[in-house]
C-alpha cells in the first residue's frame, strides 16, 4: 500500500480523475456538514427554487452530527453517519448545487451511485466510531445555517489531513463490495430456499 | 459466566453495608432473582414486612437513582464496556487483512484518546436504554422511579456534553427534545430490597440494520442461522463492525426484540448459561465471521467479536427471532444500589 494521497477543497476535475476505489487520503481544506434533517431542509429549499444557505460548488459534504464542544475545545466527537439515509437526497443535490463529493460510512444504494456517476462525483468513508481520533483533524468549526437544528445544524469544518478511505471512484468502482467478495467464504442461500420461513 | 460486579458505593445511600447481599450481579440468563436475595428472606420475618411493608421497605431516595444513571451515562461515552479492550485486542491478533489490522488499531486507538481526553468515543451517543431489576422489599421516594431514570439522563447529557440524539414524535414532527429523553425503559420486579440497573448507550447504525422475522418451528436451528447470516451480511459496513450480534429465540412478537437487545447488553465474555445455546453462540460467531465485511466493512475476517443468544418459551406454532445489532462502540454499564 502507498502512502496517504493528498486532497484538497475544493475538488478540481484532476484530484476527481485520479482518485482510485480503495485509495487513503488525508483531505485538507473545508467541509461542510449535513445529515438527515439538514438534508431535508436543502431539498425544500431546492423545490421551491431557493438558494442554498451555503455554497456547494465543487465542495465536500459530511455526514455528520458530532457531540459538543466543551470550553478549549473546536468541536466534540465527529465521525460520519451511516450514509445511505441520505441516498435519497443525492441526486437533487449533486444536480442542483454542484456537489462533489460526500464523507459518511456504509453502503451507498444502486440509484445514488448511478448519480453519482451521472454527475461525477465520489463517495468517501471515515471510520465510523473513531469521532475522538477524527476531531482532532478540524481546526475550526462554525454553524453556517439552520442552527435549530443543533447538532443536525449545517456546519463549516477547516479540516487537516483528515482521514477517509475512497469507496466509490469515478470508474463505478466499489471498494467496500470488492473488499467483501475478496473476504468472504459463505455462500448466500439462493431466494427460493432461503431463511427457512417457507413463507415467501 | 458469573461474572462478578463490583458494588458501587453511592452518596445518599441509606442503608448500611451488608457484607452479603447484593456483592454480585445477576446471573446471565438466569432469572428473576438478584443474587443473595435468599439471604433476605430468610434474615427478616414475612410477617413483619407484609404488616407493614411501607415501614420496612428499604428506601432510596430519587435523586440517588438520577445521580447513578447519570453518571453511569457520561462514563460509558467516553469509557467503553469492560473487556471491550481485551476483546479488540484479540481480535487484532485473530484478523488477517492488513486494512482490518490498520483499522481494529485505530479502534483501539480512538478509545484511548476518548478515554485520556474525556470526548465519547463516538459522536452518536445513542438512546438511552435502562434495564432495571427492583426487589420487592425496596421502594424509591420523591419521584417515580421512571422520572428519576429520565432525570438521570438528562443530567448526564447535559453534564458530559453528550449528543442529545432523541426526536419527540417519531414521524410528523420530529422535533429534537434536547435532551435524550425519555429513555427506554425496561422494569422486572424481583425478590430482595436492591436495585439494579443496567444501562446502555445505544447508536443507530447499527440498530437500523437489526432485523426480526417470525420463523416457523419447522425452520429449526438452520433457519435460525440463516436468519442470523442475512442481517450480518447486509448490515455489511453500516453497523460498524466487528460487531456484537445479539441473537433472541422464542417469545412473542414484542419480547423477542427485547431478549436480542438483553443479549447485547451482557457483559463482554458472558456466555449463555445453558450450555447448548453457549454452543451455539461459537458456531455463529464462526459463520458470521465468514460474510467477509471485516473491521469496519472494509474487508477481513472479523466481522463480529462475539454472539450472544437469548431465548424463552413461545407458542407451539411460532419460532420468533429476532437480531439485534451493536457497533464496536460498545456502551453498557451496570450499578447495584
Amino acid at each position: 500500500m502507498t502512502g496517504p494521497i493528498a486532497v484538497r477543497t475544493p475538488l478540481d476535475d484532476a484530484q476527481l480523475a485520479g482518485l482510485k476505489a480503495g485509495d487513503l487520503c488525508e483531505i485538507t481544506g473545508v467541509l461542510f456538514t449535513a445529515r438527515d434533517a439538514a438534508h431535508k431542509r436543502f431539498l425544500d429549499a431546492i423545490k421551491k427554487g431557493e438558494e442554498l444557505p451555503v455554497n456547494l460548488t465543487r465542495q465536500v459534504l459530511y455526514y455528520v452530527g458530532p457531540t459538543p464542544a466543551r470550553a478549549g475545545q473546536v468541536i466534540g466527537s465527529a465521525g460520519p453517519t451511516t450514509a445511505v439515509r441520505m441516498d435519497s437526497y443525492l441526486e437533487p443535490m449533486l444536480a442542483n448545487t454542484g456537489l462533489k463529493a460526500t464523507i459518511g460510512k456504509g453502503h451507498r444504494s444502486r440509484p445514488a451511485l448511478a448519480a453519482m456517476k451521472k454527475y461525477r462525483a465520489v463517495y468517501f468513508a471515515a471510520l465510523g466510531g473513531t469521532g475522538a481520533l477524527l476531531s482532532k483533524h478540524i481546526r475550526k468549526a462554525e454553524v453556517v445555517a439552520y442552527e435549530d437544528l443543533g447538532t443536525e445544524a449545517v456546519r463549516r469544518l477547516e479540516v487537516e489531513r483528515f482521514p477517509v478511505y475512497c469507496i466509490n471512484d469515478l470508474a463505478g468502482n466499489d471498494h467496500y463490495r470488492q473488499e467483501k467478495a475478496k473476504w468472504q467464504t459463505w455462500r448466500r442461500p439462493q431466494p427460493a430456499e432461503s431463511y427457512g420461513e417457507g413463507l415467501d | 459466566m458469573k461474572r462478578t460486579t463490583r458494588r458501587t458505593v453511592l452518596r445518599g445511600e441509606k442503608r448500611v453495608k451488608s457484607s452479603r447481599r447484593g456483592a454480585s450481579g445477576p446471573r446471565v440468563s438466569t432469572p428473576r432473582t438478584l443474587r443473595g436475595s435468599r439471604t433476605v428472606r430468610t434474615r427478616v420475618s414475612a410477617t413483619v414486612r407484609t404488616a407493614d411493608p411501607a415501614r420496612t421497605a428499604r428506601v432510596l431516595p430519587a435523586s440517588l437513582i438520577s445521580e447513578t444513571v447519570a453518571a453511569l451515562c457520561k462514563k460509558m461515552a467516553v469509557d467503553l464496556s469492560p473487556g471491550y479492550l481485551d476483546a479488540m485486542r484479540k481480535a487484532v491478533s485473530l484478523e488477517r487483512s492488513e486494512t482490518g489490522i490498520v483499522v481494529l488499531n485505530t479502534l483501539l486507538r480512538n478509545a484511548e484518546l476518548a478515554k485520556t481526553e474525556g470526548l465519547p468515543t463516538c459522536q452518536d451517543t445513542g438512546v438511552t436504554i435502562v434495564h432495571v431489576k427492583i426487589g420487592s422489599e425496596v421502594r424509591v421516594e420523591g419521584a417515580t422511579l421512571e422520572d428519576a431514570v429520565n432525570a438521570g439522563v438528562r443530567r448526564g447529557y447535559e453534564e458530559g456534553y453528550l449528543r442529545m440524539s432523541v426526536v419527540g414524535d417519531p414521524l410528523l414532527q420530529r422535533v429534537n427534545t434536547k435532551t435524550n429523553t425519555p429513555a427506554v425503559v425496561h422494569y422486572e420486579f424481583v425478590a430482595g430490597d436492591r436495585i439494579w440497573i443496567r444501562v446502555m448507550e445505544k447508536g443507530t447504525g447499527a440498530e437500523n440494520m437489526s432485523q426480526l422475522k417470525m420463523l416457523t418451528p419447522a425452520a429449526g436451528k438452520e433457519g435460525v442461522r440463516d436468519f442470523v447470516m442475512k442481517v450480518v451480511d447486509e448490515a455489511g459496513p453500516n453497523a460498524c463492525p466487528p460487531l456484537i450480534v445479539g441473537v433472541g429465540i422464542g417469545g412473542t412478537f414484542d419480547q423477542v426484540g427485547w431478549l436480542a437487545k438483553q443479549a447485547v447488553m451482557r457483559p463482554m465474555g458472558a456466555k449463555n448459561a445453558d450450555p447448548k445455546y453457549a454452543a451455539m453462540e461459537e458456531d455463529l460467531l464462526k459463520s458470521v465471521n465468514t460474510v467477509g465485511s471485516g473491521p469496519q466493512g472494509l474487508g477481513g475476517l472479523v466481522t463480529a467479536l462475539e454472539v450472544r443468544v437469548e431465548v424463552a418459551p413461545c407458542h407451539i406454532g411460532a419460532l420468533p427471532v429476532a437480531v439485534n445489532l451493536e457497533c464496536h462502540a460498545h456502551r453498557v454499564q451496570e450499578v447495584t444500589l
